[in-house]
């Protein structure tokens, strides 16, 4: 059974369609992508799926459950996870307490816990702390686990959204343009970053993405779209000859 | 490993700052349970009136200052927990057994009024918080149960291990240890997932959400908890003045508590306390000038908010 399956997902805004029928698969623990020429509309898909916006039609199934129209802290819980394509830290925290949010949904301590400090409590706080920083150890920013998230660069505070999404213990995570900004290093850190979360966590990853060599280097099966309607799917070589892709691309944006 | 250095010296300074931080701490303690025994009637009182206000505005800390949503009709609570404990004493209850009732009586007004109201913005959620408050205030004013416009007279005052609470200074120490126990239970709060919740979700709602947070369930424990604080106080604000009427709970009421918080600066435990005291020690020490001194007070607000917009005091974090 795929991880994920959006069936005829269409989103309209007012007479405006910004996704139009898309049907795709994600199969367990593979990495694929979601690409497309500027405004054909993949970060609206993508918000869709993570319940940000209210797809209009169609259906979208999360582990054969249907997380259509759900409220996005819901998909978070069922396993979901998402980053931001502009970077959304919580910049006056450090960068530990960011990460430790993840752990929200996956903990359960209330009122009466905090304030008698039951030792249930305690045990849970040392868990998230334990997890949070497990998490920051294998984005690789360990060392920078007190500062406060405004004062890191700004590779740094995307490693900081990847811990952060990493540590809600998704089976699923979505990257939105998680390459944007970054040096050529550390594109290369990310598609090895990428790969590990595939291999070592066993995490199925989608990823939206602009750069092209990225998207080729990592993904095991891309779905192109554009005017918000699927135009190809399939492995990086049928893609990339595909000519409806080609023509997509062509006279629309210039390659990098 | 590379900034071993820094962080061995940030080390020793955290501890050398939370030495003296104790040490001042306990000192102050120390002056404060040590007052009654050298002032007068008069300080105690204001002391009293002190503490009373760091309740409130520790408790409104939580809704403003943690979860950074805005509450214009605190009094509200207040009331709630004053007439909750006023009514029920009438009917013979112990005063100790009408706390945990004025408390869930707040808690549920906290739900009334955050459960339809929380998925507002801010600027409506200040209207509604404001008409809540005046709601209150103007039932209070027209139930029969509530005494009418006279509000309740001659509540009974509480005993404790046989001992009658009266005297000022019997208030003086019920409050003080009832700031103390709003301190520990605001930082526990604080430090904790609840406590992290609320901060996220004042930095940044969505990103809070897509983390698995539950905005509107988390925004409303941040109102119940700020009107559980409200009650408690009203509750013990009833049996010191045996007396309650509506116009105690007016919209200046809120505001004053309101003014406190940010004066002193929102989200922040010292902040508040700070806040309080001066709200209540300042029209007091320029009691001589009469009318002049809200003038006088209201320039000084002014001023300190154009200079220190983040409130008294000063910022922790770099």
């Amino acid at each position: 059974m795929p991880i994920l399956e959006v069936k005829k997902l269409t989103l309209r805004f007012g007479g405006l369609t910004a996704v139009n029928n898309l049907s795709f698969d994600m199969d367990e623990n593979s990495i694929v992508s979601l690409i497309g020429p500027n405004g054909a509309g993949k970060t609206s898909a993508f918000n869709c799926l993570t319940g940000f916006y209210k797809g209009s039609e169609g259906d979208i199934l999360f582990q054969g459950q249907s997380i259509f129209r759900q409220k996005p802290y819901k998909i978070t819980k069922l396993g979901m996870a998402r980053t931001f394509q502009n970077l959304r830290l919580f910049k006056d925290m450090t960068v530990l307490e960011n990460v430790m949010s993840g752990m929200h949904s996956r903990t359960s301590a209330g009122v009466l816990g905090a304030v008698l400090r039951l030792p249930s409590q305690r045990q849970e706080e040392k868990k998230i702390r334990q997890v949070s920083e497990e998490c920051l150890d294998f984005v690789g920013i360990l060392d920078k686990q007190d500062r406060l998230a405004r004062n890191l660069a700004y590779g740094d505070q995307r490693r900081v959204e990847w811990a952060r999404a990493l540590a809600t213990h998704p089976k699923l995570i979505l990257l939105d343009e998680p390459a944007a900004g970054l040096n050529h290093d550390e594109k290369d850190q990310l598609v090895d970053l990428i790969r590990r979360i595939q291999k070592d966590l066993g995490i199925t990853v989608l990823l939206i993405e602009h750069d092209m060599g990225l998207v080729m280097k990592v993904s095991e099966k891309i779905v192109v779209i554009d005017y918000g309607q699927k135009i190809a799917e399939g492995s990086s070589e049928e893609v990339k000859n595909n000519p409806k892709v080609i023509e997509a691309y062509l006279g629309k944006e210039d390659e990098e | 490993m590379v900034n071993s250095v820094g962080f061995k010296d940030r080390v020793t300074e955290t501890i050398k700052g939370k030495k003296t931080r104790v040490l001042f701490l306990s000192l102050l303690v120390i002056i404060v349970a040590l007052l009654p025994l050298g002032v007068n009637n008069y300080i105690e009182e204001v002391m009293t009136n002190t503490f009373f206000y760091i309740i409130l505005a520790l408790g409104l800390n939580i809704v403003i200052g943690y979860a950074g949503l805005v509450d214009l009709g605190y009094a509200a609570f207040f009331a709630v927990g004053a007439y909750t404990t006023g009514i029920l004493m009438r009917y013979g209850l112990n005063f100790w057994l009408t706390i945990p009732i004025a408390v869930i009586f707040c808690v549920i007004a906290g739900i009334i009024i955050g459960g339809p109201t929380l998925r507002l913005r801010s600027d409506y959620l200040a209207i509604v918080t404001l008409g809540f408050g005046e709601i209150t205030r103007i039932t209070a004013r027209n139930l029969k149960v509530t005494g009418g416009a006279s509000g309740l007279v001659g509540i009974q005052r509480p005993t404790i291990f046989g001992h009658k609470l009266y005297q000022i200074t019997d208030f003086y120490y019920t409050f003080f240890i009832l700031v103390i126990l709003a301190i520990i239970v605001s930082l526990r709060i604080y430090h904790s997932r609840l406590g992290r919740a609320w901060q996220y979700i004042r930095e940044d709602e969505d990103a809070a959400e897509a983390m698995g947070i539950d905005p509107v369930k988390t925004k409303l424990y941040a109102y119940m908890i700020g009107a559980a604080f409200g009650g408690v106080a009203g509750a013990f604000f009833a049996v010191k003045m045996t007396a309650i009427s509506p116009e105690t709970f007016a919209f200046t009421q809120s505001a004053m508590i309101l003014l406190a918080v940010i004066l002193g600066g929102m989200g922040k435990i010292p902040g508040a306390i700070l806040g309080a005291v001066f709200l209540v020690f300042f029209p007091e020490i320029f009691r001589e000038i009469g009318q002049m001194r809200m003038l006088l007070f209201g320039i000084l607000l002014v001023i300190i908010m154009v200079f220190r917009p983040q409130g008294l005091w000063p910022e922790r974090k770099s």
